[in-house]
C-alpha cells in the first residue's frame, strides 16, 4: 500500500492551496484598500500580481491530476483532492475579480470625481470578512464556520441589489457622471462576486469535511 | 437515477447471526448481511479478517476442514443451507466457485467445461456441445479457443485458464458465483478481461467476490462489505462506501491509513 506516499502528496497539496489562498487574500485586501484610498499605485500592484497567481493555479491543478492518476485515492482523500481542485479555481477567479476592481479604480481616476453612490467601505469590509472566514474554514477544516459563511452570502447580495437602485437614481440626478457611476456599479458587482466565490469555497470545505453537497441551497 | 426497487429487498442469499469457529478459535462473529440478486458484492478487508472463510461458508466449502464449525443461518433463495439434510453437491452446483489460482483439470478445454455435467451423468452430445459453446461464450473465451476445444487446457495462458474456470462454473447453471481473488495471479490486461466479464455475468448471476485490490472492488462491485477481525464493519453501496464511508475503520482501511 502506498499510503505514506499518498499522505505526503496530500500534505504537499495542502501546503500549496494554503499558500495560494494567502496570495489571493493579499490581492483582495490590496484591491479593497486601493478602493478605499483611491490609490492607483496599489491598484497597479494588484494587477501585476495576477500572472503569478495564474501560474500557481495551473501548477496546483496539474499536481492534483497527477495524484488522482497515480494514487486513485478514495473517501476522505478523494474528497480532499476534488475540493482542492474546485477551491483552487475559485481562488484564481477571486484574484481575477480583484484585478477587475483594480482596473475600475484606474478608470475612476480618469473620471471627474463623484460622490460614491453606496457605502463601498462597509461592503468591502463585509466581503473581505466573508472571504477570510472561508479561508479560515479551509485552514482549520471547520465545517461549522464554512456553513456560517454560506449563510452570510445573502447579506452581500442584498447590499448589491440596493446599490443598483441607488446608482440608478444618482444617474437620473447627475447624468454628467454616468461613466463614473457605472464604474461604481461595476465595483459593487465585483465585490458581490467575491462574496459568491467565497461561499463556493465554503461549500467545498463542507464537502471536504462532511461529504455533503450543500450547493444550490441543498443540505442543512 | 434512483432505483425504485431496492435490490436488497429480494436477496439471493441472506445471512443471519453467522458464527464460525476453527476448533476453539472463533473466526467470524455474528454476521448479518444480504446479497442482492444479480448484483456484484465485493468482500474486502485485511488478511485474516475472515472474508475468505465467510465466502467458503456460502457453499459449505469449509465442510472439508475437520475442525470447522458453523452456527447461524444462511438461506439461499429462502432455503437453509446450514443443515445436515442439505444436498451439498447440489448446493455447490447452485453456488459455483472460482479460485485465486486457476485450477483447470489436466484434460481438454472441452472436458473441463462439461466436467460438472459428466459428474451429473449427462451424456447427450448435443447438450454437451451446446453447453460448451454457451459457457465459453459466457466466459468471453469462445472466439479464442473454438478451434482447439480438444487440446489440453494446460496449454492456455493464465488469463485464459481463469476464464475457463469461470466457464466451468457457469456450465452447470449456478445462481451464485463465488470468486476468491480471481485476478490476483493475472496481469493487468487479463485482469481487465475478467473484470469486464464479471460485469457481463452480473446480468444472470449473483456474484460475490473477495479481493485485496481495492480499486478492483470499486470498479466491479455494486455493494461492498468491509470485514475486520471476523466482524462485518460496514456494508453499503460501493459508490457510497468508497466516497463517504460511515465507519472510521473502513475509512482507514480503504485510504491505506491502516495500522
Amino acid at each position: 500500500m502506498m499510503a505514506i506516499h499518498l499522505q505526503e502528496e496530500i500534505s504537499s497539496l495542502k501546503r500549496h492551496i494554503l499558500a495560494q489562498s494567502t496570495q489571493v487574500e493579499a490581492c483582495v485586501e490590496k484591491a479593497v484598500q486601493a478602493l478605499e484610498r483611491g490609490d492607483v499605485n496599489l491598484a497597479r500592484a494588484v494587477i501585476s500580481q495576477d500572472d503569478k497567481i495564474n501560474h500557481a493555479e495551473v501548477a496546483l491543478e496539474e499536481e492534483c491530476l497527477k495524484v488522482l492518476a497515480l494514487h486513485q485515492p478514495v473517501a476522505t482523500d478523494l474528497r480532499f483532492i476534488i475540493s482542492v481542485i474546485k477551491i483552487n479555481s475559485d481562488l484564481e477567479r477571486i484574484a481575477d475579480v480583484a484585478v477587475n476592481i483594480a482596473k475600475r479604480i484606474l478608470m475612476l481616476d480618469e473620471e471627474k470625481a463623484v460622490e460614491p453612490p453606496f457605502d463601498y467601505k462597509v461592503m468591502g469590509q463585509r466581503v473581505m470578512r466573508m472571504f477570510r472566514s472561508s479561508l479560515d474554514a479551509l485552514v482549520d477544516l471547520d465545517s461549522r464556520l464554512a456553513r456560517k459563511v454560506i449563510r452570510t452570502d445573502d447579506e452581500v447580495d442584498a447590499i448589491h441589489r440596493a446599490t443598483y437602485g441607488l446608482v440608478k437614481s444618482k444617474i437620473l440626478e447627475q447624468p454628467a457622471h454616468l461613466n463614473a457611476l457605472m464604474l461604481w456599479l461595476a465595483v459593487s458587482r465585483h465585490l458581490e462576486r467575491i462574496a459568491d466565490l467565497s461561499a463556493h469555497i465554503a461549500e467545498d470545505v463542507v464537502y471536504m469535511i462532511d461529504g455533503e453537497i450543500v450547493r444550490h441551497g441543498w443540505g442543512s | 437515477m434512483k432505483n425504485t426497487i431496492d435490490p436488497l429487498s429480494d436477496p439471493a442469499i441472506e445471512v443471519e447471526h453467522l458464527n464460525f469457529y476453527y476448533g476453539s478459535s472463533q473466526a467470524l462473529f455474528d454476521l448479518n448481511l444480504k446479497f442482492a440478486r444479480r448484483q456484484v458484492t465485493a468482500l474486502i478487508g485485511p488478511s485474516g479478517c475472515g472474508k475468505s472463510t465467510f465466502l467458503r461458508c456460502l457453499n459449505r466449502m469449509n465442510d472439508l476442514v475437520d475442525v470447522a464449525r458453523m452456527e447461524g443461518s444462511i438461506r439461499l433463495d429462502g432455503t437453509e443451507i446450514n443443515s445436515n439434510a442439505l444436498d451439498v453437491i447440489e448446493l455447490r452446483r447452485r453456488v459455483g466457485m472460482v479460485f485465486q489460482k486457476s485450477n483447470p483439470f489436466p484434460k481438454s478445454i472441452y472436458e473441463n467445461v462439461i466436467y460438472g455435467l459428466r459428474i451429473a451423468g449427462i451424456k447427450d452430445k448435443a447438450v454437451l456441445d451446446e453447453t460448451v459453446e454457451r459457457s465459453l461464450k459466457g466466459a468471453a473465451l469462445w472466439d479464442e479457443v473454438k478451434d482447439r476445444l480438444h487440446e489440453s487446457a494446460l496449454g492456455m495462458s493464465g488469463g485464459q485458464m481463469q476464464r475457463l474456470c469461470i466457464a466451468r462454473a457457469i456450465a452447470v447453471n449456478p445462481e451464485v458465483i463465488l470468486m476468491d481473488e480471481p485476478c490476483s495471479a493475472l496481469d493487468p490486461k487479463s485482469t481487465a478481461r475478467v473484470e469486464d466479464l464479471i460485469k457481463e455475468l452480473r446480468d444472470q448471476y449473483t456474484i460475490i467476490i473477495v479481493t485485496h485490490n481495492m480499486q478492483q472492488a470499486a470498479r466491479v462491485s455494486d455493494y461492498t462489505a468491509f470485514f475486520f477481525e471476523g466482524l462485518l464493519i460496514e456494508f453499503g453501496k460501493t459508490g457510497e462506501l468508497f466516497v463517504k464511508p460511515r465507519n472510521k475503520q473502513t475509512e482507514d482501511y480503504i485510504t491505506g491509513r491502516f495500522g
